[in-house]
């Protein structure tokens, strides 16, 4: 993406001017970088936490902490470079990267590589892209683009629109197969709605809807998704097979106490017994060591970020920003929550990691994004309003 | 204002959003308090189900098998011992494909057709995540050979162990017995708890009788494992107990030489110790080789021990039931002086048989023309059969029965080897128990020579021929002279001499008399074992005897013409020596070897000369004292 030419505002004698008006104002230097520094604060203490879990989880592995590090690197370059980007550009080119999201699905589809039974990934050179990824952005940019411009609450036709650029890439993600993600998407695009002012009776009907429909989608799901309902359902029928993450998991948060085992003490952990310790199920290795008093003080952080989230999106200056914003910080929460119930038992086991404590890049630079343009709207709100 | 939009009313929208901002707030709170709770209940109120549940995972207890104990004899040679061997162990819930592994691992070593069939044979009967030995005694090159491809055979490793071996392979094996898989029914009858981590349990003879002491105590070893099982570390370890080492009253070489004596004939000896009633030999032949049965005999080799008709796994020693034939003479004897029937000089004329009064059938002595006038002593000697007849029936079977009960006949010694037969001593109760039948006059005749339905186990001869040989002191039969403390190396003497049976002489001269007379059975001029007494430089009580092949069911209108060739008499010989002061009490049975005295006698001469000249110390004052009173046998 040509980001440089998206930045008139990224210019030195622009950004001075606030400045010289404002000198004894301390926030302006994080203001001229078009930081929000509570938010940045919150998610370098997550990715800090997320380092130091990684190293137990990972067996005291410093190559993955350096893997990992260098992927934290690059999602805050992101998260730096799209907070740069004014909501009035991002507004500008939302169809567009709606447009170019959606035929890469579709490419994705058709020629793209196959990983574990799923064909989420396309090759651009010596990079391997997964574009479900970028629609976790575009799909609620497109959403809050299109109610953002019309008045609000929408009316019903634009409510079908708007559902139809929500359900077509779920659909196809949902193809590829990738339920999680599908999930998220759909999520996102729904809280896009549900912030527009989308009337509380047509929630309900939609919710009753939706579970009317659960015999349907039972029928539609494939075999491996099937089992991890079933799983989720009795995880005591397969102990060994299917069962044993989530018992493993429960084993290693319950067991965790009130105070934890001790960093790079959790025998579940350490000891191997816990599958995926260092992905999807890195939350159970962080409960297991620093207990309930560490699993308070992570989820404290975690709703800390997402409430100052909530608060940049009520204090947004247009419609777009304020759609987008909430509904990225409302995905964002989804994450943990979806997460963190499913390695507690409470949901079933969707592959969804928990965000800047798992292992992994392609969903941290996602998420980082969106905190990019978070910070971009609550940045630029007051140069707009000079 | 830079706005685009000027038909919307920005700030009722601004009002809208917010609002559902704030309801999206109360909607986090909600889900978060919802893990909130959840985790509060994982950790907090079931935090003690998990944490056991962890502690579960972590810890493992792993049973540490003693050594067991080792057998000696008299002497110290080793009789049982442990070797270090190399077994190939599968664990046959770790493998995928079994076919594909026995397949791939005979093309690294030789993997035998008997070793696969045991290997599928204890696959049925183990418990689960136990190895099962696919090979055993692999050499250093096979096991290097493995060590190399292992990764390539996951569920299989080389597992270095203690094997029990026997060195001195099927010598004694009657007696020392032998060790195997532990199966099923021995798995319920021990004490699980004991036998954790191990493998091998005492199966017959003394590895079976003393398995509780040879066994050892199980140590414990408490120790962290990771999620595929491997040990970590070692939380805490109890050592294990080695089983205590046994020293038996055998004494192999004398063992080896009635072994040899017996050649290739089937057959039996015991010698004992009179004094303590210490088992010196204990032989039954065949021998087999017990190393195999160790492993898991495969069952071709198997059927075949089954299927011989020399029945080498026939402890014929123990379990083998005779017609006594004219060896309970001396004790039939006895009875007849110690219960006032005759007296010593007591003569009968003896014309070749003998008619009960009013009957016309004839019960023939082996010699034809007759012995003549014969008393007591003189039909021991010559083995009169006529002079047994009456002297039987003029005691009646009642008081047959309970004077030659006396010495042991129909009861079990209580030898601590299990499985001891007790042979059988008639009486018309026992007739009337166990057949409904009465007791007929010629039942008792024939029971006077040690025919009929009278047996008795070569152990059983023995042990009455050293309660005689002692004047009546009936002495429990031991195979154990000491045993070491595993812990301290202490040795403590086990063989305490455990009289079961006092028989109280009514006259001491009754049964010099016997002894007397079995003497001359052996030195006398016309003794029927004259021939061992040539050249012996102690002097030996002897008996020969001669059983007729037949089972209990004949009864006294048995024939001797209608004798099965094949069926040839058993040769039977007991004896005990140096008459005055006994060292050893023995008998001898050869399974159809003819007459007792060509064949059973010199095996015993054997016996007891390897004993006198090389077991015991031959400056035994007392034994050359009575070498020198020996008399001149006079040449026949």
């Amino acid at each position: 993406m040509a980001i440089a030419k998206l930045q008139p505002l990224w210019t030195p004698h622009k950004a001075l001017a606030p400045t010289l008006n404002a000198m004894h104002d301390q926030r302006t230097l994080a203001q001229r970088l078009h930081m929000d520094i509570p938010l940045l604060l919150g998610l370098l203490l997550l990715s800090g936490i997320g380092l130091a879990v990684l190293y137990s989880a990972g067996g005291q592995d410093t190559s993955l902490l350096i893997r990992q590090g260098i992927r934290l690197a690059i999602a805050f370059t992101a998260m730096f470079v799209l907070a740069q980007v004014s909501p009035r550009h991002l507004s500008f080119w939302t169809p567009w990267l709606y447009v170019i999201g959606i035929v890469l699905l579709i490419a994705v589809l058709a020629f793209g590589d196959v990983a574990q039974g799923a064909q989420r990934w396309i090759r651009i050179g010596p990079l391997n892209f997964q574009p479900s990824e970028m629609l976790k952005i575009t799909v609620p940019m497109m959403v809050a683009y299109y109610l953002g411009a019309r008045t609000l609450p929408p009316t019903f036709m634009r409510l079908l629109v708007a559902g139809i650029m929500v359900v077509v890439p779920t659909l196809l993600i949902a193809r590829q197969p990738d339920l999680g993600t599908a999930l998220l998407i759909a999520c996102s695009g729904a809280f896009v709605l549900f912030l527009g002012g989308i009337s509380m009776r047509l929630i309900a009907a939609c919710t009753i809807l939706a579970s009317a429909s659960a015999p349907v989608m039972w029928y539609l799901m494939h075999d491996y998704q099937r089992q991890r309902v079933l799983t989720f359902l009795d995880p005591e029928q397969d102990p060994l097979g299917a069962g044993y993450h989530i018992i493993q998991s429960k084993i290693a948060i319950g067991s965790g106490g009130t105070y934890g085992k001790g960093w790079l003490n959790g025998t579940q952990s350490q000891l191997d017994f816990l599958p995926e310790r260092s992905t999807d199920f890195i939350f159970a290795v962080f409960s297991e060591e620093f207990g309930l008093s560490g699993v308070l003080t992570l989820i404290a952080i975690y709703l800390a970020v997402v409430f100052r989230g909530l608060y940049i999106a009520s204090q947004a200056q247009d419609s777009y920003a304020r759609l987008l914003a909430g509904s990225l910080v409302l995905t964002f929460f989804v994450y943990i929550f979806v997460n963190i119930g499913m390695v507690s038992g409470i949901l079933p086991v969707v592959g969804l990691p928990l965000p800047l404590l798992s292992y992994g890049g392609t969903s941290l630079v996602t998420v980082m994004a969106a905190f990019g343009i978070l910070m971009s709207v609550h940045t630029h709100r007051r140069l707009i309003s000079e | 204002m830079r706005s685009i939009h000027t038909i919307k009313d920005i700030a009722a929208e601004a009002r809208i959003v917010k609002g559902r901002v704030i309801a999206a707030c109360f909607g986090v709170l909600l889900l978060a308090g919802l893990l909130v709770l959840r985790m509060a209940q994982l950790q907090v109120v079931e935090y003690e189900h998990f944490s056991t549940l962890s502690e579960d995972n972590r810890v493992n207890i792993v049973a540490l098998a003693p050594t067991r104990g080792l057998i000696y004899d008299r002497n110290g040679v080793e009789l049982a011992q442990n070797t270090p061997t190399f077994t190939l162990e599968i664990v046959p819930e770790n493998v995928e494909d079994m076919d594909a592994l026995l397949f791939e691992l005979g093309e690294l070593m030789e993997i035998t057709s008997e070793d696969i069939e045991r290997f599928r044979g204890m696959l049925r009967k183990k418990r689960r995540f136990q190895s099962v030995p696919l090979r055993h005694r692999l050499n250093e090159e096979e096991v290097a050979r493995f060590s190399v491809n292992r990764h390539r055979f996951p569920g299989a490793d080389v597992q270095a162990r203690l094997t029990r071996s026997y060195p001195l392979g099927a010598s004694a094996v009657h007696l020392i017995g032998y060790v195997g898989s532990m199966n099923e029914e021995d798995l319920q009858r021990v004490d699980a708890a004991e036998y954790r981590g191990t493998t091998h349990i005492g199966k017959t003879g003394v590895e079976q009788a003393y398995e509780s002491l040879l066994h050892g105590k199980p140590g414990i070893q408490r120790v962290e494992t990771n999620a595929q099982g491997r040990i970590l570390r070692v939380l805490e370890r109890t050592d294990p107990v080695p089983g205590s080492n046994v020293t038996l009253t055998v004494d192999a070489s004398l063992q080896a030489v009635a072994e040899r004596a017996l050649g290739l004939e089937n057959g039996a000896v015991v010698a004992v110790d009179p004094a303590t009633g210490g088992v010196l030999a204990f032989v039954s032949t065949p021998v087999y080789d017990p190393n195999p049965f160790v492993d898991g005999i495969d069952s071709r080799s198997y059927r075949s021990l089954l299927a011989s008709p020399e029945r080498p796994l026939f402890n014929r020693a123990l379990n083998g039931q005779y017609p006594p034939g004219s060896i309970v003479k001396p004790f039939v004897g006895l009875a007849g002086l110690e219960l006032e029937q005759v007296t010593a000089d007591h003569e009968i004329f003896c014309p070749g048989y003998f008619r009960l009064p009013g009957r016309e059938r004839r019960y023939r002595d082996w010699k034809k023309w007759g012995h003549g006038k014969v008393d007591v002593t003189r039909s021991i000697v010559e083995s009169c059969d006529v002079y047994f007849y009456t002297l039987a029936g003029e005691l009646g079977i009642g008081r047959l029965h309970d004077y030659l009960s006396l010495f042991g006949f129909g009861r079990r010694t209580g030898l601590i080897l299990h499985g001891e037969s007790a042979g059988l001593m008639p009486s018309e109760e026992w007739k009337q128990r166990s057949r409904g039948q009465a007791w007929f006059p010629g039942e008792t005749l024939i029971t006077g020579i040690g025919q009929g339905f009278m047996l008795a186990t070569p152990l059983q001869l023995a042990m009455a021929t050293a309660t005689l040989s002692t004047r009546g002191v009936r002495l429990r039969p031991q195979v154990v002279l000491r045993r070491d403390d595993p812990t301290t190396q202490q040795g403590t003497v086990d063989l305490v001499p455990e009289t079961l049976e006092t028989i109280a002489p009514r006259l001491e001269a009754n049964w010099q008399t016997i002894i007397n007379a079995m003497a001359d059975v052996v030195h006398g001029p016309k003794g029927t074992a004259r021939r061992i007494g040539i050249g012996a430089t102690y002097r030996i009580a002897g008996k020969t005897g001669t059983a007729q092949v037949f089972g209990v069911a004949q009864n006294e209108e048995y024939d001797e013409e209608k004798v099965d060739k094949k069926l040839r008499d058993h040769a039977l010989f007991i004896a005990f020596a140096p008459v005055d002061n006994p060292r050893i009490a023995l008998a001898v049975l050869v399974e159809n070897g003819g007459g007792g005295s060509k064949i059973a006698a010199p095996i015993a001469r054997k016996v007891m000369d390897h004993y006198f000249q090389q077991v015991l110390d031959t400056k035994d004052e007392q034994l050359i004292l009575t070498a020198t009173e020996l008399p001149v046998a006079a040449n026949p």
